[in-house]
């Protein structure tokens, strides 16, 4: 696999100490009439090993921070840094190679891939990036333990639980050593007990491997693992 | 191909269904090439074994030129005289029946494609058995077809209508066809006297004709004044092929099948990958959304295509080669490489370009999506 040598240039310029800062971002949906605003000049400054926790109902703009703060979706205006390197200012390429390396997404849906086990959806990122070698798959096993997956780590998902799933996801997206880990409705299959496990491993490893974590969700019971909890309501957050 | 070998094995029912449907095409493919190629032996085998580049026919006859075109003993002359002409001969071509008069098979009745030429000419055959063609002996070299009906060398043919006797004196043991008729070799007189159906001496008239003169011409030669002198026209030895009866509607028949059969393989193909593909949306959004370029998903969907293609192909080939190796001697039917391996060949090519249509929609998958329909 070639990579441009700009990638690696935004690779050296990384320094972790930046974690994730968002500046005044304001994200419009749609124009004219049918527009919507879904982020409306929202600031947030995520330290390294910091765990943030963003509430709020459905259609609350939740998802469109994540969104915007994990470089799927430009901001309409303001600007996002991830460790340093300012996501706002890079081409769709640079962003597509940001997020492989330097951003780790833990989604709601579709969260594996229905072939892979749950070692290959670890190694997946790694082979995307040309980068599969005996480093990685110590480290994919190392995580697959971390998250106490060890028994099941030749399983396919629909042979495993939801918070099984959930956990294999979360190790996977640690395995790139991202600066930014980003997680989606971690909770919304699990019932409450398995909910306050799943949460607790995220904040375990947020401390422990010092990522700037983003969770939202909708579920106020899980709050109490964040180090802050902020609300977002029509696009603001407090 | 991280993930297509682990698709196509998670996946493999789904696949498997799909490469039966391309091996049997597959299938389908080798059993029509090997059938093409074999009407292509009946038909004009004898033709193409001929030693010459160019058949110049009579101008009046315009389809089938072997049953309808006449030459003179001038036109092969003036052709032998022109520049670039390396040699210029009489060529006779009659269907003909005979009886078996005498030898084992005496009182069969026998069709004969009867090739007449000067018993000194490249044209004549050089028989494995037996001996060739000697001027004024009404001997005759015969072909395997015509041996595999049991007539041997040493029997004797009576020709019907001009009552010629026919002496087999050589054999050449390979299949020569015209018109799904085996060959037999007559110097130009007993050619003559079968063409016309004549007992008796030949008239004046008819011993110096023949049907077409056989032309080796050199690469470039300028054959325009030759035509216009003689009346002839000089085709080339692949397109006097479509003068052989029924040859040119044979091979296109069997074109027009094969032409429907990748058309209808590179649908199927391209209707299960974009079914696939609409399926995978999640997982391709992800994949994305992970960090995975377009052209890393694209090269991994492709390399899956190639190899389910490949693999079908190649199974349905071998079991076409063997089923059609059952089948020679039984039909017109002859395995050839070149032909299998082209059929083979555009099976995969245009069951790939079906497929490329439609894993495309990879490019158009959102990443966004993967975030969850609630935003």
């Amino acid at each position: 696999m070639t990579t441009p040598a700009t990638d690696h240039q935004a690779a050296a310029d990384t320094d972790r100490s930046g974690g994730l800062r968002l500046d005044d971002v304001t994200l419009t949906l749609g124009d004219g009439d049918t527009a919507v605003t879904a982020l409306d000049h929202v600031g947030l400054t995520v330290a390294p090993g910091e765990f943030v926790a963003v509430v709020g109902p459905s259609g609350s703009g939740k998802s469109s921070l994540l969104a915007v703060a994990g470089g799927l979706q430009r901001p309409t205006s303001g600007t996002v840094h991830i460790a340093g390197t300012e996501l706002t200012a890079l081409s769709d390429k640079e962003r597509t190679a940001a997020r492989l390396r330097h951003i780790g997404f833990v989604f709601q849906q579709s969260n594996l891939l229905a072939s892979l086990t749950v070692r290959e959806q670890l190694l997946l990122p790694l082979h995307i990036d040309g980068r599969l070698d005996t480093t990685a798959r110590a480290r994919a096993d190392e995580l697959i333990e971390a998250v106490g997956l060890t028994h099941r780590a030749g399983s396919r998902p629909h042979q495993l639980s939801g918070g099984e799933r959930q956990r294999a996801g979360l190790a996977r997206a640690l395995m790139t050593s991202p600066a930014v880990l980003l997680v989606d409705e971690p909770t919304s299959a699990l019932d409450r007990v398995r909910s306050a496990e799943a949460v607790r491993l995220i904040a375990e490893q947020t401390h422990e491997r010092g990522t700037a974590t983003v969770m939202v969700t909708h579920d106020t019971a899980i709050m109490d693992a964040a180090d802050r909890v902020y609300e977002m309501v029509d696009g603001r957050l407090s | 191909m991280f993930l297509a070998l682990r698709d196509l094995r998670f996946a493999r029912g789904r696949f498997a269904l799909m490469g039966a449907v391309v091996a049997l095409i597959a299938v389908l493919g080798v059993l029509l090439s090997g059938l093409a190629s074999g009407l292509a032996d009946a038909g004009i085998s004898g033709l193409r074994a001929l030693p010459v580049t160019h058949m110049a026919f009579d101008e009046k006859a315009t389809s089938e030129q072997f049953s309808r075109s006449t030459v003179e003993q001038e036109d092969w002359q003036t052709w032998s005289k022109t520049p670039g002409v390396e040699r210029a001969e009489p060529f006779g071509n009659t269907l003909a029946n005979a009886q078996v008069t005498q030898g084992a098979m005496k009182g069969e009745q026998v069709n004969l494609a009867v090739f007449g030429m000067a018993p000194d000419s490249p044209l004549a055959p050089s028989p494995g058995k037996g001996e060739g063609l000697k001027e004024g002996s009404a001997g005759i070299v015969i072909t395997r077809e015509i041996a595999d009906l049991g007539v041997e060398i040493g029997d004797v043919l009576t020709a019907d209508k001009s009552e010629v006797r026919l002496k087999v004196v050589g054999l050449v043991d390979e299949t020569v066809s015209y018109g799904h008729i085996g060959v037999v070799y007559a110097d130009l007189d007993t050619w003559r006297h079968l063409h016309y159906g004549l007992p008796g001496d030949l008239p004046e008239a008819a011993s110096r004709q023949a049907t077409a003169v056989a032309l080796t011409l050199k690469p470039g030669t300028d054959v325009a004044a030759a035509e216009k002198a003689t009346g002839t026209l000089a085709e080339t030895k692949e397109a006097t092929f479509d003068a052989s009866p029924g040859y040119e509607a044979e091979s296109s028949t069997m074109a027009l099948i094969k032409g429907f059969l990748y058309v209808i393989s590179a649908l199927v193909v391209g209707a299960f990958f974009t079914v696939w593909t609409v399926q995978r949306k999640p997982e391709i959004a992800l994949l994305k959304a992970l960090g995975a370029r377009t052209g890393y998903i694209l090269r991994d969907a492709l390399a899956q295509v190639v190899a389910v293609l490949v693999g079908a192909t190649a199974l349905g080939t071998a079991v076409g080669l063997a089923l059609g190796s059952a089948m020679i001697g039984k039909a017109p039917f002859s395995l050839s490489a070149p032909a299998i391996a082209t059929s083979s060949g555009l099976l995969v090519v245009l069951g790939t370009v079906g497929a490329v249509v439609a894993v495309r929609r990879i490019t158009a998958v959102d990443p966004l999506t993967a975030l969850g329909a609630t935003r």
